[in-house]
């Protein structure tokens, strides 16, 4: 299936290779290397791409390409999911997933690689039975206060790969013992010109942090599961029992997991936490436009907004912008030139404003296109989607009483404002 | 990559290896060590005691490998490591080993010992990586080993053994593609595997090594549908996609009479005959009518088997991994009935809040999908919605899945949307945007005006790009309705004057030129215009100024004749050699000469005939022929290794051979556990048809034990699987399905029947009514039945079961293929008087059973024959034996200036060491003049390898020959020795390199110590090869000489005249090697070697495989 691994830097430096079969040498990248050229945008790139003798399939991650080469038929999906699942343990190993710490752990990447996949075939990618056989570097150790010694090499055999719940260790125990769950949902928006909602809808993720002692049997259940329309499960959970009761069963991984992501059934309408008002224009002649921004409460619940800011890529032909903010500092990169504006909290009282001129290549015509808005906020303790509650959570097959937590917070996902 | 780049590397990686507390080490200097010294460097840590010194060198070896940095001369000091004990080390060194192990294959040979030692490890984890890694050396010596070790795998007792030994079967196919036959053999074992650990992997070693052989799938289909849940999802994805085409080549498909009502066309059309030149309606209506007919003829009955699928691969859209939701997504679209198809929607979209490549993936398969169902996404319309920040090809999918879904009902927000992409910052998107209007107006009618004046609107717009995109699509849709549009056809033409973008300018121009009559006053102005700036157009618009300038002279010869001259001269010396053609060709057909005739009076006709609008199409029509979710459907070609998705076959195949036999002790504990009384059935029948094959499709009451999986997954299995047997599916069978409901009603008829007749009938009969009863039986009545026959016959049942014991015993020794048939024939001849019958076990026979003298008495000559080479080897003379040995070249005369050297393996024992073979030198001096001091230096061995060199020749006078004898410890392995001869003038590099066969010394044994020896080297040290005798080399005397030649082995005495046995040790390690030529009718022979060193018993037989054949 995977031939070979190519890890690749967004400059085009290829620092990291691995092969599960026989040796492709890596002048095959130079294929990806012209398409990313022609691409400009590393977003761009085709994720599939075809070479006289090698199907290359990449994923951009962390401004690095994961380039795997194949030479046979494999579901694309599979390979780009797999892919991602080597993203996600580089950083959950190394806490980022960039060149830099790639670079520094190199042994470690490529053993982490060697046990992933077995001739090209995944073989170990649940965290946990990769965390038996390569223990994590020593800083993050140190620093979880867990391990002392030298070799990252678990000196056991990796057991939980026979165990028939190999997401989660044997053996796990904690003085403290502790559940956590985060409720997080994300409004995923589309607003026009005028503030109408073009398109709006929930989804949400339940993620889990859980330190228990042995092997708990966990049962979590919702005050109106019928809210949720569609949904996907970390493999532990019990899915019958989803279907025939509505109850989350399952035994949880050790640590930090994504229990389940739902969709919340379109036929409720979505709270907009937020309204923009917004006068972006560009003059006809003289090469300037002007922008006034600001942005109210709308249906937040009685909650404060927080963490709010603003992203506005401009057209490229401008060159420079002059505005000043009422709240929240804002910066423009020149050479994407977006506009940030950081603003913070949202203060009811006074709304944070945004206002100035643009200015814009001499000789280039007035931009055909408004920029786009989008908007990025959160809103603690508010799960906006109103009624999802955890009612319960019981723990069956340990004695000791732990700890439970749950945390609602609502964010903004993709949320655009179009001018 | 510039050089400034690989020096940063360089340094780079130098610096982030070395930990600080090997700072110091010179090895870590970076720039200024040169990658010779370093890796001396590296040699010597490796070579150290300390292993936190071995563990750095290691480290920074792999860190080596992982940036492409070539490491392979360290070869032989990391291999030397294999066997250490430090874990990590040891990790490293077999990521080292794999990489390498294809450029350096004799030398990766010595690291397998270890594995093999390995393999026979108590701990199961060691014994699967063990095996992991000895599969992913690629080096074809070792597959006969691999092949052992994987058969041995396979039928170990840790599922997680069993797991790696399907993952090593894709590894061997790939090494040596000719082992298909038995890795089949060993697929076909795994299979049947009841774990879900196991299931995933061997799928996967299915597709790669057999797709083709759907068989090996009938008996396990059931179990993997009902253990998919529990499977790792990367195998989900394996089994759901080869089961999407097992599903194909065997159900019907569901939607027959749908596609018969709607699609009208394609493959039916072939049915009916080709009478499509019929009144469309008409034949609609027929259609519809004999489908209809169908329909009520035989109705759609889904197969059980079908269903289970279905079932069982729903819950697994709500799975985490987007390969699995896409693979059961693509299963649904090819095998559901279309009214079930819509559950993937949802799934599907939620995947597009995913990663974007996850998405672009995605898109393109909504897009396939759109096209054939439309309605399916339909209530996701807003989920498709674009939004700035998007990548562009992540919009352009979403267009054209936009583009895909619209409708009457939904154009105008569709078309709402549109007016705001069109004003998006990216062009190509821009284009694409103009595009899908086109492609809405065309598909929509009602829309169509409404399009048409929002593109004219465009084509004001400031960016040229999107006005040429606008003019294009504007072109191919005038082309519909034309007489209506002349504002807008006059409206273009004043934008030549703007719009340089060449493909627009040629749209307009054509435009122009096919609608003259729509604008008369106009078309010749533009024709003016375009002579005058026609040398400096591009070539697609020159040609279309001579099409224009060709039909205005046909319509308007009064006003354009000149400027049409005017154009065909300046075409007529244009660089373009089409251009040139074009007027050339133009001028023949519309300017009347003598000459022309003919064609000229239809020049109207020719050029202003009436042209078909063009269709605008998806890009994405049609490719759903390939498999959904694949490469090849993603590229839109087939990619390597692809299979293709079969249609479905016209009639359903037999159903009956997913039935599976149970084997009796699964039965035996189940059903003991139900009725402790019960006594055994005989093996094949099987009548208590418990759950699927025989009922109904759409009774999803019953299905409940198939569908229990979850939890008790292989227990439902095993369940399930009982209710199989060898059921002889008959034709009536789907007519009974129908009649299941009546057939309870005569439940209780039957068992009387049933009963009434089981009392008088012998065993026999009772066979074959039940299997005939059993298609019609269903759970209570095969329970009942089975009770009172257990009570009828309880007196019998002693003898029916021995009776089914006995035949069971010879049907599996009948239908075992016989892999040892040499050896069990002679055991068998000799125990033929003991009643005991040790098929499979065959131990060392003890000597009192087997009297020596017999032996002896069997073949005097052989006997003698092997004696005198036993006596050979005792004697210090150099006799050779009966062939001549065979001498290498080790200095050629050209090449040795005269001097020619030749050497072979005299056979004799090297009397200064016995560890050493002989290697007997003859030193020719073809030159003119004297050689001097012939000797030997600077010898290069691999490690472990002594030299014992010859005395130095002092003169070799010109003609003259000598000889001289030296040893050389191969350590056993077939590693050369190099070095250089040298005489008082020159130096020469030679290398002797041994066969195998010379590595080992004669041993005499008699025929029992032969056995009891052979007895204690079965399993993994034993190869067997079959084999068919060289023609010349069909008697005793040819076979034993040509081994004796082949290996230097002695001859073992054998009481059977069909087996030539020879042994010997070799010479270092005195490992035994024992052979058996066992010969056969016409020729065939199989060949078997049993040695402890694998290596060089699967070296050895190739050697003696190729000394017989040939």
């Amino acid at each position: 299936m995977i031939n070979s691994l190519f890890l690749i830097s967004h400059s085009g430096d290829i620092f990291l290779e691995k092969h599960w079969k026989s040796v492709i040498s890596r002048s095959v990248c130079d294929y990806f290397l012209e398409a990313k050229e022609k691409a400009g945008d590393p977003e761009n790139v085709a994720p599939v791409l075809q070479t006289p003798h090698h199907y290359l399939i990449s994923i951009y991650r962390g401004k690095l390409f994961f380039l795997s080469v194949t030479q046979t038929e494999v579901p694309p999906l599979f390979v780009i999911e797999f892919l991602h699942r080597v993203a996600d343990t580089f950083q959950d190993y190394f806490g980022d997933c960039s060149e830099v710490v790639i670079k520094e752990n190199t042994v470690t990447v490529y053993e982490l690689l060697e046990e992933m996949l077995d001739n090209g075939f995944p073989l170990a990618t649940e965290s946990n039975v990769l965390k038996e056989m390569i223990r994590p570097p020593t800083i993050l150790r140190s620093v979880v206060n867990t391990l002392t010694g030298g070799s990252n090499v678990g000196g056991t055999l990796p057991t939980g790969q026979l165990s028939n719940v190999p997401w989660r260790r044997a053996g796990v125990k904690y003085t403290n013992n502790e559940a956590y769950f985060d409720v997080i949902e994300e409004i995923d928006a589309i607003l026009d010109k005028s503030g109408t909602t073009v398109f709006a809808e929930i989804q949400g993720v339940v993620e889990a942090c859980v330190k228990l002692t042995g092997m708990p049997d966990l049962t979590l259940s919702f005050m109106n599961p019928r809210l949720l329309d569609d949904v996907s499960f970390h493999p532990c959970v019990r899915f019958k029992r989803w279907e025939s009761e509505r109850v989350l069963s399952f035994i949880p991984p050790d640590g930090n997991f994504r229990l389940m992501s739902y969709h919340v059934s379109s036929q409720n309408l979505v709270a907009i936490p937020v309204y923009v008002k917004q006068n972006i224009s560009f003059l006809e002649t003289g090469s300037c436009g002007r922008l006034d921004i600001t942005i109210g409460p709308k249906q937040t619940m009685g909650k404060s907004v927080e963490n709010l800011t603003v992203t506005i890529p401009m057209p490229k032909s401008v060159l420079s912008v002059n505005l000043t903010a009422t709240q929240g500092t804002y910066t423009f990169d020149l050479t994407t030139k977006v506009v940030l504006w950081d603003v913070g909290k949202l203060n009811p009282q006074k709304l944070p404003n945004l206002r100035g001129s643009i200015s814009i290549q001499t000789g280039s015509p007035k931009p055909e296109e408004n920029p786009s808005i989008n908007i990025g906020l959160q809103i603690q303790q508010l799960a906006i989607s109103a009624g999802l509650k955890v009612s319960r959570l019981d723990m069956y097959g340990e004695k000791y009483k732990p700890f439970k937590g749950v945390k609602y917070v609502t964010k903004a996902g993709k949320f655009q404002v179009r001018t | 990559m510039s050089s400034s780049s690989a020096f940063n590397e360089e340094k780079g990686g130098s610096s982030s290896v070395g930990e600080p507390e090997y700072g110091h080490d010179p090895a870590s200097g970076g720039i200024f060590s040169s990658d010779y010294k370093r890796h001396d460097d590296l040699k010597e840590m490796l070579d150290s005691n300390k292993d936190s010194l071995k563990l750095e060198a290691m480290k920074r070896i792999v860190a080596m490998i992982a940036r492409g940095k070539n490491a392979s001369d360290l070869f032989p000091a990391v291999v030397k490591n294999v066997a250490c004990k430090n874990i990590e080390v040891k990790k490293l060194v077999y990521v080292y080993l794999v990489r390498y192990a294809e450029e350096q294959q004799d030398l990766a040979l010595l690291s397998i010992s270890t594995f093999q030692r390995g393999l026979k490890d108590p701990n199961q984890l060691i014994r699967a990586s063990a095996l992991r890694v000895l599969s992913s050396i690629r080096v074809t010596i070792i597959v006969p080993i691999m092949m052992l070790a994987i058969k041995e795998a396979a039928s170990d007792m840790s599922p997680y053994v069993r797991k790696t030994a399907a993952h090593a079967i894709p590894k061997l196919y790939s090494l040596d593609p000719e082992q298909k036959d038995q890795l089949i053999e060993v697929i076909e074992k795994l299979l049947a595997d009841k774990t879900t650990l196991v299931a995933g992997s061997v799928v996967m070693a299915f597709e790669e090594v057999c797709p083709e052989r759907i068989d090996l799938i009938h008996k396990n289909y059931r179990k993997l549908c009902n253990l998919l849940i529990d499977v790792e999802e990367w195998g989900q994805v394996v089994i759901i996609n080869m089961l999407t085409r097992y599903a194909r080549t065997q159900f019907l498909n569901p939607n027959i009479n749908e596609s018969l009502l709607e699609e009208g066309g394609g493959a039916d059309k072939t049915f009916y005959g080709s009478d499509e030149d019929e009144d469309e309606d008409e034949e609609e209506k027929e259609k519809k009518a004999e489908a209809a007919a169908m329909a009520k003829r035989k109705p759609y009955v889904m197969d059980p088997d079908h269903r289970l699928l279905l079932r069982n691969t729903k819950p697994l859209l709500q799975s985490r991994n987007a390969a699995v939701v896409m693979a059961v997504a693509q299963l649904y679209f090819h095998l559901a009935p279309k009214a079930e198809v819509g559950v993937i929607a949802k799934a599907l979209v939620r995947l597009l809040r995913s990663h974007s490549e996850v998405q672009y993936v995605v898109l393109q398969n909504v897009a396939t999908m759109t096209i054939k169902r439309r309605g399916m996404f339909e209530p996701y319309l807003k989920s498709f919605y674009i939004r700035s920040t998007d990548p562009t090809q992540i919009k352009i999918l979403k267009l054209e899945v936009l583009t895909n879904l619209a409708n009457e009902t939904n154009i105008s927000t569709i078309l709402r949307e549109f007016q705001t992409y069109i004003k998006s910052m990216d062009k190509d998107f821009v284009a694409a945007t103009i595009q899908a209007i086109g492609r809405c107006a065309t598909n929509i009618g009602e829309v169509r005006d409404t399009c048409l004046n929002g593109l004219v609107q465009l084509l004001s717009n400031r960016d040229e790009l999107v006005v040429a995109e606008s003019v294009v699509v504007i072109k191919k849709l005038l082309q519909m309705q034309p007489e209506k549009h002349s504002d807008i056809i006059k409206h273009m033409a004043k934008l030549t004057d703007n719009i340089q973008v060449p493909m627009a300018r040629a749209s307009i121009l054509w435009l122009i030129g096919e609608y003259c009559e729509h604008v008369p006053k106009i078309a010749p102005d533009v024709l003016r215009k375009m002579a005058k700036s026609f040398t400096n157009e591009e070539d697609i618009v020159k040609l279309q100024i001579l099409n224009l300038a060709a039909k205005l002279y046909l319509t308007n010869s009064k006003q354009t004749k000149l400027l049409t001259q005017y154009v065909l001269n300046l075409a007529k010396y244009d660089q373009n050699y089409d251009i040139r053609d074009r007027a050339r060709f133009i001028r023949q057909l519309i300017v009347p000469t003598e000459k022309s005739g003919a064609l000229s009076k239809y020049a109207k006709k020719l050029f202003l005939a009436l042209k078909p609008a063009p269709v605008l199409e998806s890009p994405f029509k049609d490719r759903d022929h390939f498999q959904l979710g694949s490469l090849s459907h993603l590229l839109n070609a087939k990619a390597g290794g692809y299979q293709e998705l079969p249609d479905w076959p016209e009639s359903a195949p037999d159903p009956s051979v997913r039935n599976v036999e149970v084997p009796e002790w699964t039965k035996c504990s189940s059903r003991e556990k139900r009725k402790e009384k019960k006594v055994e059935k005989p093996f094949y029948s099987d009548s208590e048809g418990e759950s699927g094959p025989t009922e109904s499709a759409d009774s999803e009451s019953d299905s409940a034990s198939g569908s229990e999986s979850g939890s008790e997954g292989s227990g439902s299995a095993s369940e399930s699987e009982e209710s199989g047997g060898v059921s002889v599916s008959e034709e009536e069978e789907e007519e009974e399905e129908e009649e299941k409901k009546t057939k309870k009603r005569e439940l209780k008829k039957a068992v009387q029947e049933s009963e009434s007749e089981q009392s008088s009938e012998e065993e026999d009969r009772k066979h074959e009514r039940k299997m005939k009863q059993q298609k019609s039986d269903s759970e209570s009545e095969s329970d009942e039945e089975e009770e009172s026959e257990s009570e009828s016959s309880q007196s019998e049942s002693d003898d029916s079961e021995s009776e089914a014991e006995v035949r069971k015993k010879k049907k599996a020794a009948e239908s075992k293929p016989p892999s040892k048939p040499a050896k069990r024939e002679t055991t068998k001849e000799k125990k033929e008087m003991s009643l005991l019958d040790l098929d499979d076990f065959e131990p060392a026979p003890s000597p009192q059973v087997t009297p020596v003298n017999n032996l002896f008495s069997n073949s005097l000559v052989t006997d003698l024959e092997g004696l005198s080479l036993s006596e050979a080897v005792l004697l210090p003379a150099t006799i050779t034996p009966s062939s001549a040995l065979k001498s290498y070249e080790l200095l050629h005369r050209i090449t040795g200036e005269g001097l020619s050297v030749e050497y072979c393996f005299s056979r004799q024992p090297f009397s200064p060491d016995a560890n050493m073979v002989a290697v007997q030198m003859q030193f020719t001096n073809s030159s003119a003049s004297d050689t001097k001091s012939l000797h030997m230096e600077d010898v290069k061995l691999q490690s472990g390898m002594r030299v014992k060199e010859f005395p130095e020749i002092e003169l070799l006078p010109a003609g003259e020959t000598a000889t001289a004898v030296m040893g050389i410890d191969f350590c056993d392995s077939t590693q050369a020795a190099n070095f250089q001869l040298c005489t008082h003038t020159r130096k020469f590099f030679v290398s002797i390199q041994p066969p195998v066969g010379e590595l080992m010394r004669p041993v005499f044994l008699t025929e029992n110590e032969f056995k009891k020896e052979q007895g204690q080297l079965m399993g993994m040290n034993e190869i067997t090869e079959k084999l068919t005798l060289d023609a010349k080399c069909r008697n005793e005397h040819a076979i034993v000489q040509r081994v004796t030649t082949a290996a230097n082995l002695s001859r073992v005495p054998c009481g059977s005249d069909k087996e030539c046995r020879f042994a010997g040790r070799t010479v270092t390690s005195g490992s035994l090697v024992l052979v058996t030529v066992a010969t056969r009718e016409e020729g065939a022979a199989q060949l078997t070697i049993n040695c402890e060193k694998m290596v060089i018993g699967t070296m050895l037989v190739k050697d003696i495989l190729l000394a017989l054949t040939q």
